[in-house]
């Protein structure tokens, strides 16, 4: 990687002496032309460009946001990172993600402190634990890691959690995924921008893109944008909610809506929380950040919506289901709430891939549950891209599957957490 | 949390209703001759605009009737609500 200054022992020294910290990337100005346009710098717009250069030579690429880089879901999303899908497609496609977090650090040179502390999903009913064992079983015919536990053994591995059958909605057992975890999302974007721009990669911010230009055969020449028309023959959406408003403009109608998702973090306490706990069926999850406070999400509100905020009764609501869980919460303080926009798909399954504008690629529909992907969705948009057809792992994952009826139902997996 | 006028109710809290999506939606004529892309965006694409918005509600825990609604999905506010078989609001 070309200008950049490596993050290491022997730097923080020298910094710690005095030296100022440097920008970790250029605040590009738009070019007339580049080889690749990403609409989008959330995680996924700048880890698909950061692979194009890296990966693919495409180092001409710009990445334009209407906001600020991260601004979005990655910077509004709960952290949680696991692999444990039931469809072999989804289980893929996320296992590669996994195993990208597993070195994305030393890539990167940058900290993304992923901690896999282990992911514990409940199961309260019957059937919640035929469906979960189901998950652990199918898991383990992909050789992707995810084990039954005992009422007994969840306690053991997470103390905090009360499995007596006093509780109002007894736990009968749970799966675990111990190679999940969290990481810290901001820094997911620095990296990936920070690499990216170190090869070259032009990141534009506060530039919306007002309107996508064709030729006469109808394939893509450019963008237009609040800051000028910027050229390019191919250009790669990573809009997430925003999705569908960018694919209008180039005549393409997705099958997404758009619904705020909210979260909220408590005051910082002590470590109590070793781990990431998620129950559908009360319909919350909760982890706790190494700076102490509890990440608090659940199910996106009811209606369509871009207005980043959502209901409070639904905030409200997740309190008091994560309460159920670990009534030891119960006098914490909440210091903050806010909401994404996601587009979630009637598969609950992401689309990535060509569509039938030429030239036009597009990475959506990761729903409730993007920023665990991150990795593995910038590594094959890029290759995607990069090659003008789908990455094998994304292949499944057709913006066509909804003609064809090759659909991947994962609803079950994202009816709360995704 | 929304405050939501249902035609035959008056204005109610959000959550005595449950969202219908997207409103004034007709199936294909002959659905034996549409091909399969027409019928899969039948099935599975909706509209979703950052503006105005037609929509469905349904009254669930009140008269449990259906009705129409034109809100703005940017600032959430409902220009109005009307019946089944009625105009929209302008």
């Amino acid at each position: 990687m070309a200008h950049l200054s490596k993050f290491s022992f022997l730097s923080l020294l020298r910094h710690g002496a005095g030296k100022t910290w440097s920008r970790q990337w250029r605040d590009a100005q738009p070019k007339a032309a580049y080889d690749v346009i990403i609409i989008g710098a959330g995680g996924h717009g700048l880890a698909t460009a950061y692979y194009l250069a890296a990966e693919h030579g495409v180092r001409n690429v710009a990445v334009l946001d209407k906001g600020w880089l991260g601004g979005g879901n990655t910077g509004r999303n709960t952290t949680i990172i696991r692999s444990n899908y039931l469809r072999p497609e989804s289980a893929a496609l996320y296992e590669h993600a996994l195993k990208l977090w597993e070195g994305l650090s030393q890539t990167l040179n940058y900290n993304v402190m992923y901690s896999p502390r282990g992911v514990l999903k409940l199961a309260h009913t019957h059937h919640e634990v035929q469906v979960e064992k189901r998950h652990v079983y199918a898991n383990r015919l992909q050789g992707i890691d995810n084990q039954w536990l005992t009422p007994a053994e969840a306690a053991a591995f997470c103390p905090v959690l009360d499995v007596s059958d006093r509780a109002r909605y007894p736990v009968l057992g749970a799966a675990l995924q111990r190679r999940g975890g969290v990481a810290r999302h901001d820094a997911v974007a620095w990296a990936y921008a920070r690499a990216a721009s170190a090869y070259g990669v032009d990141i534009i911010q506060n530039c919306a893109v007002t309107g996508v230009v064709r030729d006469v055969s109808g394939a893509v020449t450019g963008v237009e944008t609040t800051r000028g028309p910027i050229g390019a023959a191919r250009i790669g959406v990573a809009a997430a909610g925003h999705t569908s408003v960018v694919m209008a403009m180039a005549d393409v109608r997705m099958p997404l809506e758009s619904f705020p998702l909210q979260a909220l973090v408590s005051e910082p306490v002590k470590p109590v929380l070793p781990c990431v706990v998620m129950s559908n069926n009360v319909h919350a999850y909760v982890s706790q950040s190494d700076k102490g406070e509890l990440v608090i999400g659940g199910g996106t509100d009811v209606y369509t919506s871009y207005s980043q905020a959502g209901g409070l009764y639904v905030s409200c609501e997740t309190l008091a289901a994560t309460l159920e869980m670990f009534p030891t919460f119960r006098r914490l303080r909440m210091l903050r709430n806010w909401g994404g926009i996601v587009d979630t798909t009637p598969d609950r399954s992401p689309i990535v891939g060509t569509t039938p504008v030429p030239g036009l690629y597009v990475n959506c529909g990761w729903g409730t549950g993007g920023f665990k992907a991150t990795p593995g969705s910038g590594h094959v948009f890029a290759a995607t891209i990069a090659r003008g057809e789908p990455h094998p792992l994304a292949a499944p994952f057709s913006l066509d599957r909804f003609a064809t009826g090759r659909l991947i139902d994962e609803a079950a997996a994202a009816a709360v957490a995704h | 949390m929304l405050l939501i006028p249902c035609p035959w109710c008056g204005p109610r809290p959000e959550n005595e209703f449950r969202y219908g999506g997207q409103a004034h939606r007709a199936g294909p004529e002959d659905p034996a001759t549409v091909d399969d892309a027409a019928w899969g965006g039948y099935l599975y694409t909706r509209d979703n605009p950052k503006g105005r918005h037609a929509e469905r509600w349904r009254h669930l825990h009140g008269c449990g009737r259906f009705f129409n609604c034109i809100r703005d999905t940017v600032t959430d506010r409902i220009a109005g609500t009307y019946k089944p078989g009625e105009a929209p609001p302008l």
